[in-house]
């Protein structure tokens, strides 16, 4: 049966190249609003579900990409095991291919790793119709170019992600939130410090002139963390994170309702800066969201490349200043070739990128 | 032979020192880490600065001349060998750590510079580069980079795809491209990734943004002996069960334990049949609670015996046998040749009762070295170049590991990379289409393949070739290839 669906996937492809439709490859639709806007026939990757392989012990778990998102790490967690990178969900119904293709990662990012250093392995179907498999199932795997890597986060223009490994953490034994009154410059210098120590520190959320950090791991440890940093416990710390990993804080309530967000991802040591609207740090300083106006385009993007990043417009009902910072002209080249190679007739998802052409 | 007009604009470019030519100047060059396989050069090139990169690329693009980037030459799969007609571009004189920043914990650092040389600069800071292969005493960041190295504590702290920020780069064509950044994602694809573990097929690294990591506050490790390779291997699916991932997670079989003995006197268990080094790392409390539940874990795995270290001392004499096997192969035996698969745990008994018997088949003894936590396997197996036939027996030996490793669901290299070693086994792993896209890839980068040729990635018709040698359970590799 799911051999039949791959067969369907392959077959439509192939028909789809034929005639040059595009196709809008799409799994539960929870993160449509991310990238530029989808073009073409639906492509619905959700028959292909379920949990291929899972043995706690080899902390590696293979699914089909139309496995919920929730499934998996349900399943993970039943087993005391965890996806380290704390995919956001923004709205039930994610799948794991989706979670792939976006690439985004929550607030453990900086601590533990973001999707692409968790994938392992995928299969995809690609623009000529062709199954393959890249990676494995392996911790470690040097064999052939790194493509289930370029996959991850290429928002489903290189390939349609079929299935995923990846591998899989312990959850932590303990966790434990504290909160500290400070400025944001403060709190990105004290979150900066503070991931240069030896410490179980596995998220921070600078808003409203506090700093929130979390600390993960062993009981004893992060009990002797909580009381080395001191500051004030947040007693449902959990709600917090998982309100920031899917925005649905207050900070975001604007954005909720269609105000353009935009997402900065910077070196963590950039300065923090007003650039007219209230920001939301995550990420020890490497992350900051606001909400600003379309036509402050230029001077976000002039911004976040000045402190070694990019500017994202992640959510807006009105796209058009580009989702995504522009490319060097060297690096946009090697994107239009390298989406010419995975998808020769330009069907999978054109222009959901827009750079160089994918 | 460098065509003469080449040979005149290196000439003009570098200085006298910074081109060689002559065979005695080049023949040091000739091999890698992996010395069964050989290749003089027609010229090497220790350019100083990247404009000077720049310019080899774009003369030797123009020219079509191959050219072979190397670090340190430490590398095990043959990644470094030179072309024959083509360039060695040594990056040995890019040595500089360009600069430490503690507060966002990254060394911004030149290719040539050793491995262990960040970690040594970043002390001051409380700071230290994680991966550490067992060359990191030798081995460049930029061959690191270029192999996607790993090391034992990768299970933990990851290889060094997960520890590098940015990488700057001169394609063949002599364009600069920077990949990743100071920010922990770029907009686009991920070419960080890609050119990650690409062992110099895509482009010349000229300068990489490395992350740092802080120094633990305390490391320990338990040393335990088992009764049988069996009951090792279960215990390390124990001790993962248990929620626990160590910092460094090894098994050595008897062999391995006996031959690094007499060299390190760690005062192993040689009665073991297997030992583990499990460690623990962290703060103190962590790793306090760590070392309660590992003991338990072994000791109900049936460890004959654990023993953990009381001080920094004894953890790195525990260490010391394990970061000697490499050596301690050489010492006992004339030669040995290192194997480099990565297979799931749970299959590590069937690998292992295999080899085994194989090594009997074969007579040649095997040593067993493993990073047991990531399932990446070390077989050395010993033998004797100067004996007429025993270079090809070991080398098929070698083939029959990596080929149990595919069908036991592992890879045909962990962290050594391909290379020339390889192309063999990877046509073995891959299909067809795979391929072709990684010739893709390959030519998205550099057109006229002029970059690493003949490495990492074989050709269609190489894999034809090996496939009409080599029917892997009964099947036939590439069957729609056509046969010579």
């Amino acid at each position: 049966m799911h051999e039949a669906v791959i067969q369907g996937w392959q077959a439509r492809v192939r028909e789809a190249a034929a005639a040059k439709t595009p196709l809008a490859i799409r799994g539960g639709g929870t993160k449509a609003f991310y990238g530029e806007a989808e073009q073409g026939e639906p492509f619905d990757t959700r028959a292909y579900a379920g949990i291929v392989d899972y043995e706690p012990t080899e902390l590696v778990v293979t699914a089909r990409a139309g496995t919920l998102l929730a499934d998996v790490e349900r399943t993970l967690r039943e087993a005391g095991q965890m996806l380290a990178f704390e995919p956001p969900h923004f709205a039930p119904g994610g799948t794991l291919g989706g979670t792939i293709a976006t690439g985004l990662s929550g607030p453990r990012r900086p601590y533990a790793g973001a999707v692409r250093d968790h994938v392992l392995g995928v299969k995809v179907v690609d623009g000529r119709g062709e199954l393959l498999t890249f990676g494995g199932r392996v911790m470690k795997n040097v064999a052939g170019f790194d493509v289930a890597r370029l996959m991850t986060g290429a928002l489903g223009t290189l390939g349609i992600v079929a299935e995923a490994s990846l591998k899989c953490v312990p959850q932590p034994r303990a966790q434990a939130t504290r909160v500290f009154e400070l400025s944001a410059d403060e709190g990105i210098r004290r979150a900066n410090e503070w991931g240069g120590k030896p410490l179980p520190l596995s998220a921070t959320c600078q808003c409203d002139g506090r700093l929130y950090v979390r600390l993960s791991g062993a009981a004893p440890a992060v009990e002797a963390a909580a009381a080395k940093f001191g500051g004030a416990e947040v007693p449902d710390g959990e709600a917090l994170w998982t309100a920031v990993r899917d925005h649905a804080h207050p900070f975001f309530a604007a954005a909720r309702d269609g105000a353009p967000l935009w997402r900065l991802s910077v070196r963590s040591t950039a300065p923090h800066t007003d650039l007219g609207a209230e920001q939301l740090i995550e990420w020890g300083g490497a992350l900051r969201w606001l909400v600003a106006p379309r036509a402050e385009a230029s001077k976000l993007r002039a911004w976040a490349a000045a402190h070694g990043g990019h500017a994202t417009l992640f959510a807006a009902r009105d796209r058009s200043p580009g989702v995504f910072h522009p490319l060097p002209p060297a690096l946009a080249g090697l994107h239009a070739r390298l989406k010419a190679e995975f998808d020769p007739h330009g069907i999978l998802n054109p222009g959901r990128m827009a750079a160089g052409g994918a | 032979m460098l065509p003469a007009t080449v040979h005149a604009q290196l000439a003009a470019l570098l200085p006298r020192e910074a081109l060689l030519t002559a065979t005695e100047d080049t023949r040091p060059y000739e091999c890698d880490g992996l010395t069964l396989f050989r290749e003089t050069p027609a010229a090497v090139v220790l350019p100083d600065t990247e404009q000077q990169v720049v310019a080899i690329l774009k003369l030797c693009h123009a020219a079509r001349v191959p050219v072979v980037a190397r670090g340190a030459g430490t590398g095990l799969s043959g990644g470094a060998m030179p072309h024959r007609d083509g360039v060695v571009l040594s990056l040995a004189k890019f040595r500089r750590i360009v600069a430490i920043d503690p507060l966002a914990r990254t060394a911004v650092v030149q290719p040539g510079v050793r491995n262990l040389a960040i970690s040594e600069a970043a002390a001051a800071h409380g700071l230290y580069y994680a991966p550490d292969p067992s060359s990191q005493i030798a081995c460049t960041i930029g061959g690191n980079v270029a192999e996607n190295a790993g090391g034992v504590h990768c299970l933990k702290y990851g290889l060094t795809v997960h520890n590098v920020r940015r990488v700057r780069a001169v394609t063949i064509d002599g364009e600069i491209v920077e990949f990743g950044g100071d920010a922990l994602d770029a907009p686009g694809y991920d070419l960080l990734a890609l050119i990650t573990g690409s062992e110099g097929l895509l482009a010349v690294i000229t300068e990489i943004t490395v992350k740092l990591t802080p120094t633990p506050q305390l490391a320990q490790v338990a040393l335990a002996a088992f009764p049988t390779v069996e009951s090792a291997g279960a215990a390390v699916g124990a001790v993962i069960a248990e929620g626990i991932i160590p910092g460094g997670l090894e098994m050595m079989d008897q062999a391995a334990t006996r031959a690094v003995e007499q060299f390190v006197h760690a005062d192993y268990p040689l009665d073991a049949a297997a030992i583990l080094l499990v460690e623990a790392d962290g703060t103190p409390e962590e790793v306090a609670a760590e070392m309660a539940e590992v003991r338990r874990v072994l000791a109900a795995s049936g460890a004959t015996e654990i023993r953990v270290s009381r001080d920094e001392a004894q953890r790195l004499l525990f260490w010391s046998g394990r970061k000697a096997a490499f050596p301690a192969a050489g010492r006992i035996s004339p030669d040995y040749y290192c194997i480099d698969g990565t297979i799931p745990r749970k299959a590590l008994p069937r690998v292992l009762r295999q080899i085994e018997a194989w090594s009997a088949e074969y007579g040649l003894r095997v040593a067993n070295v493993f990073h047991a936590g990531d399932g990446n396997l070390h077989p050395l197996i010993l033998f004797d170049a100067n004996r007429p036939g025993e270079a090809d027996k070991t080398i098929a030996f070698g083939d029959r590991i990596l080929e149990l490793c595919i069908e036991v669901g592992g890879t045909v290299t962990g962290e050594h990379g391909v290379g020339v070693e390889k192309l063999r086994g990877t046509c073995a792993q891959f299909g067809t289409a795979e391929i072709e896209r990684f010739l893709g890839v390959k030519k998205a980068f550099d057109p006229h393949g002029l970059l690493n040729p003949g490495k990492a990635v074989p050709t269609l018709a190489r894999c034809a070739e090996f496939g009409r040698m080599h029917v892997h359970r009964g099947e036939l590799a590439h069957p729609e290839l056509p046969r010579f």
